[in-house]
């Protein structure tokens, strides 16, 4: 073991999470003390991961890979993670939910992730993807008091059991047919003419399309969303899709990469399906929090879309759309979680009318992050759509692509109704002001690389067209 | 001349945008800060269009040439920032300079709340309009193309009338839609050509069995754009909610971006499939021509029976675009230039009594002549310069293109001549209703002449009106060699493919 120093993220992850958890559990009320040292631990090790950069190892006998595509998947876990845990603590404490255990229970999830992401085995990817699921189970169900809050967290647990259970099907098919649960040695003995693989392969994308959310495993989505409490449905919004799709990206593009036409199909129905269904299935919603769990269904097609095409650029515009996915939908959580008034937080989207008069600023950001997520330019989420799209047609997937851009015109609907409530609508009461320098941070953080991305999108572009190198 | 010139014309309204997003924000009086601003974004405004003529001044309008070309680094391994005008687009540059400060001093009157916000507003479309009709570079065209639809959406959703929230939803969904099949066009364009330099595009040859699908993609959007029959519907309902300078700037400078993207994209790079589809442009055009003058005729709102007569007289412009002459292409040019400036003043002579009696309903009118009389004078000249008498710049568009058109197919240019005398039906009526006869309705003998800002907004577009129907040659020696390379090239292109077939 001369390569431990690459696991290094990891360890440090595992042996704070346990000791956070021993000071969690002899010291009172230590939400506060344990929710700054998981911040810092989150931020200590992201330098860990950075160090190891630029190397491409495989460790474990070829069982847990080490590069440059899941550096940048775990550091953008690990960022979109922090931010969900700094601007949340307000809201937290007012929820009466601060207790030890949700930081750690975000630790333990990221920890999941990272080896979803990093694992090139199905035992690694199914170990990580149970650990990151029942972390996020129990921080569904974390306000106990509230009914739908428990609701949620059963529901989602029930459903996701289930997709476990289909994902272990699949693998157990694959295993058996190929000898192996190693992705390399899958990858050589796959052949395309048994049809029991081809029904592990279909069991294991179900798995994971329910893990991310998308057609037709998505019906936990919005329940969960609504019912959560929004810091822990902000949280869901964010890391668990990065870890899926690196997941997604690691099995279907090493174990399954010389069968592109087996799951193509199956993956462009996905996908469109998700565009579909989240572009009209949000129209009708009023709860903003059920409306964003609709949103992010149709985003998850739209990355999903960049994956079908089984190309390198593929992967790079589908990192690079979970990338701006993450940073748009850091800036509209802060935003949800603004809308209270004398300390009741209000979910409608009815309580948005009239924001533009009352919170200039926020009404501003709002609306950059709405009309960035609708994917209209100049803005980043218009970026994103265009490298996806670019990706699709270059693979000759043109239905495909104006499908997706229809269903980018419906779904532009329901943004601009949030903005026509915000600046045409006449205003109400205000809201309570910010408090916290977590929100402030990152509202603006979001707002302006969206509202700037467009000055300088190659520099990004390069660190995805890195990572997307290091698959195949 | 090393300044780049066209980029600080194109953002120069940022700066102000960003002068008023940080300066006028601690005045107490309500009234200064909006004075501030004002002053802030028309002289932003003025100093474009000062930059503007000096561009026009320097430029050499014997070559066919791109001019004050200037490239920059920006998307590496994509596309790069590139800016540029020919002789077509240097007089779009010149009329959105000039058409926004008027839209400045017009919002003086008519808006009342959020000044501010809306100078802001009307700063960034200037710089999309200008970006658009720069750009020499596809992604950067798209771009700006489509960011000016957010702060369209908002002047017409902030600032409209009754129901500007269904019209502004209708203009951004309907004009997103087009564009979309642009953007698939475009992306398929960059994926067979390996560029999007449209420098570079025209020299490249699109094969001809993509270039009928490829000219659909662009047309989806110019043709919601234009607007032609039948996805014209978004405009009269934005027009009559958006707010006085709100429709000029839709009058004036948005619905040009189709033409222009039609002269610069469709024949420049599609040849052959404009050549097959022209039929269609002339019948949707003819069929644009009769049905909306009719539809304009039966109108009771001013505001839209002015929208439904740019559907029309954009109708001329497609005509004499996909005439593939000169005379046509000329023409098309300079209806295009002459309806920016004169629909852009009736809808400012709409907005003068508008903001007086609170209504644009023609009967509610009649008689303002008495009251108004120098109104009545301008008001006519528009009302003339828009039906095309001689003399007037409408005429020398309206002529052009039917000349071109009478080269191109005589039944086409029969037909489009209806329009004129249906134009002149439309709005003569209008006129008749509105200035003279009985004064029937108590507020209109109260009301009072035009005020020196109404007064400042609508000489200069008289003047413009009148000197550009009498002497065309202005525009037409800037275009006429862009119009001649464009023309030749097209024709070359042809008879390579035709001897090719045989």
């Amino acid at each position: 073991m001369d390569n431990i120093n690459l696991i290094y993220p990891e360890l440090f992850l595992s042996i704070s999470l346990l000791s956070l958890l021993m000071l969690g559990v002899f010291k009172k009320n230590s939400f506060l003390v344990v929710s700054k040292l998981s911040s810092i631990v989150l931020l200590l090790t992201i330098p860990l991961i950075y160090i190891n950069d630029n190397t491409s190892e495989k460790l474990f006998n070829n069982n847990y890979l080490i590069d440059e595509f899941s550096s940048f998947l775990k550091i953008l876990i690990l960022g979109s993670s922090a931010f969900a845990l700094f601007f949340t603590n307000q809201y937290i404490k007012d929820n009466k939910i601060d207790k030890f255990e949700y930081p750690i229970l975000i630790l333990t999830a990221i920890l999941g992730m990272f080896v979803m992401v990093s694992s090139n085995n199905l035992i690694g990817l199914y170990l990580g993807i149970e650990l990151q699921s029942l972390s996020l189970y129990v921080l569904a169900a974390l306000n106990r008091d509230s009914v739908k809050s428990t609701e949620a967290g059963v529901k989602y647990f029930v459903l996701g059991a289930l997709s476990s259970g289909l994902l272990l099907y699949g693998c157990s098919l694959v295993y058996g047919f190929t000898g192996s649960t190693n992705y390399y040695v899958i990858a050589e003995n796959y052949t395309s003419s048994n049809l029991a693989l081809s029904f592990g392969l279909v069991f294991i994308l179900v798995g994971l399309a329910f893990k991310i959310s998308a057609v037709p495993f998505h019906m936990w989505t919005p329940d969960v969303y609504e019912g959560a409490p929004t810091s822990v449905t902000a949280f869901f919004a964010l890391a668990p899709k990065v870890a899926g799709f690196g997941a997604i990206i690691r099995i279907l593009y090493i174990a399954f990469g010389n069968v592109v036409n087996e799951w193509q199909t199956i993956l462009i129905f996905i996908s469109i399906a998700s565009m579909i269904l989240g572009a009209v299935a949000a129209i009708g919603q009023t709860n903003i929090k059920r409306l964003m769990a609709y949103s992010s269904i149709s985003h998850m097609g739209y990355a999903l879309a960049g994956v079908t095409t089984g190309t390198n650029e593929g992967i790079s515009s589908s990192i690079l759309y979970i990338f701006l996915y993450v940073v748009m939908n850091i800036g509209s959580f802060v935003c949800i979680i603004l809308m209270k008034r004398k300390t009741v937080y209000l979910e409608n989207i009815r309580d948005l009318s009239g924001l533009s008069k009352n919170h200039p600023v926020i009404a501003f950001s709002f609306t950059v992050i709405l009309f960035s997520l609708a994917g209209i330019p100049p803005l980043a989420g218009f970026f994103a759509k265009f490298y996806v799209f670019m990706a699709v047609i270059k693979s000759n997937l043109f239905a495909l692509a104006i499908i997706g851009l229809i269903t980018s015109v419906v779904s532009a609907f329901y943004y601009l109704r949030i903005i026509k409530i915000i600046y045409f609508d006449p205003e109400q009461e205000k809201f309570d002001p910010i408090t916290s320098k977590g929100i402030r941070f990152s509202l603006a953080f979001s707002t302006l690389l969206i509202l700037f991305y467009f000055l300088n999108p190659s520099s990004l572009t390069y660190f995805v067209n890195i990572a997307s190198k290091a698959i195949q | 001349m090393n300044l780049p010139i066209l980029t600080i014309i194109i953002f120069l309204p940022l700066i102000g945008v960003f002068f008023l997003l940080f300066n006028s924000k601690n005045d107490k009086n309500e009234n200064r800060a909006n004075q501030i601003s004002f002053n802030v974004s028309f002289l932003t405004s003025i100093l474009v269009f000062i930059l503007s003529l000096v561009l026009w001044i320097n430029f050499d309008s014997s070559s066919s040439e791109f001019q004050f070309v200037e490239e920059k680094k920006w998307i590496i391994n994509f596309t790069k920032y590139k800016v540029g005008v020919d002789g077509i687009s240097i007089l779009f540059v010149v009329l959105t300079a000039f058409i926004t400060p008027i839209c400045i001093i017009a919002t003086s009157n008519s808006v009342k709340v959020r000044k501010k916000d809306f100078f802001i507003a009307l700063l960034l479309m200037e710089t999309m309009m200008l970006g658009v009709f720069c750009s020499l570079d596809l992604f950067i065209f798209y771009l700006f193309f489509e960011a000016g639809l957010i702060p369209m959406f908002l002047i017409i959703g902030i600032w409209g009338g009754i129901r500007r929230v269904y019209s502004a939803f209708k203009f951004f969904l309907y004009t997103l839609l087009g564009s979309i099949f642009m953007l698939v066009a475009i992306i398929f364009i960059y994926h067979q050509s390996g560029t999007t330099d449209i420098q570079a595009l025209l020299k490249f040859d699109i094969a001809a069995n993509y270039q009928y699908w490829l000219w659909l993609g662009f047309f989806a959007s110019f043709a919601v754009k234009t607007p032609m029959w039948p996805v014209h519907t978004w405009l009269p309902d934005a027009h009559v909610e958006a707010p006085t300078a709100g429709s000029v700037i839709l009058a004036a400078i948005l619905l040009k971006m189709a033409g222009y993207g039609f002269i610069r994209f469709s024949i420049g790079f599609f040849p052959i499939a404009s050549e097959y589809f022209a039929p269609l442009i002339f019948v949707l055009s003819i069929i644009a021509i009769i049905y909306t003058s009719l539809v304009a005729l039966m109108q009771k709102d001013m505001k839209k029976l002015i929208a439904y007569s740019s559907v029309a007289h954009m109708g001329f412009v497609t005509i004499g675009i996909f005439a593939f002459n000169s005379q046509g292409l000329e023409g098309s040019i300079f209806q295009m230039i002459s309806h920016g400036i004169v629909s852009a003043a009736l809808f400012l002579c709409v907005g003068v009594v508008y903001d007086r009696m609170h209504t644009r309903e023609i009967s509610d009118y009649g008689g303002v002549v008495n009251t108004m009389p120098k109104y009545s004078i301008i008001f006519m000249i528009f009302i003339l310069a828009g039906l095309g008498l001689p003399g007037t710049s409408g005429f020398v568009g309206e002529f052009l293109v039917l000349i071109g058109a009478f080269k191109a197919n005589y039944l086409v240019s029969f037909f489009a001549a209806t329009g004129v005398v249906l134009s002149a039906c439309y709005s003569l009526w209008l006129y008749r209703r509105v200035v003279f006869g009985e004064v029937s309705n108590e507020n209109v003998k109260s009301l009072k002449d035009v005020n020196k800002y109404e007064l400042f907004t609508l000489l200069p577009l008289v003047f413009l009106a009148i000197v550009l129907g009498i002497f065309p040659n202005i525009i037409l020696d800037t275009i006429s060699v862009s119009v001649e390379n464009i023309v030749s090239v097209y024709n070359s292109k042809i008879l390579i493919t035709q001897s090719a077939i045989r």
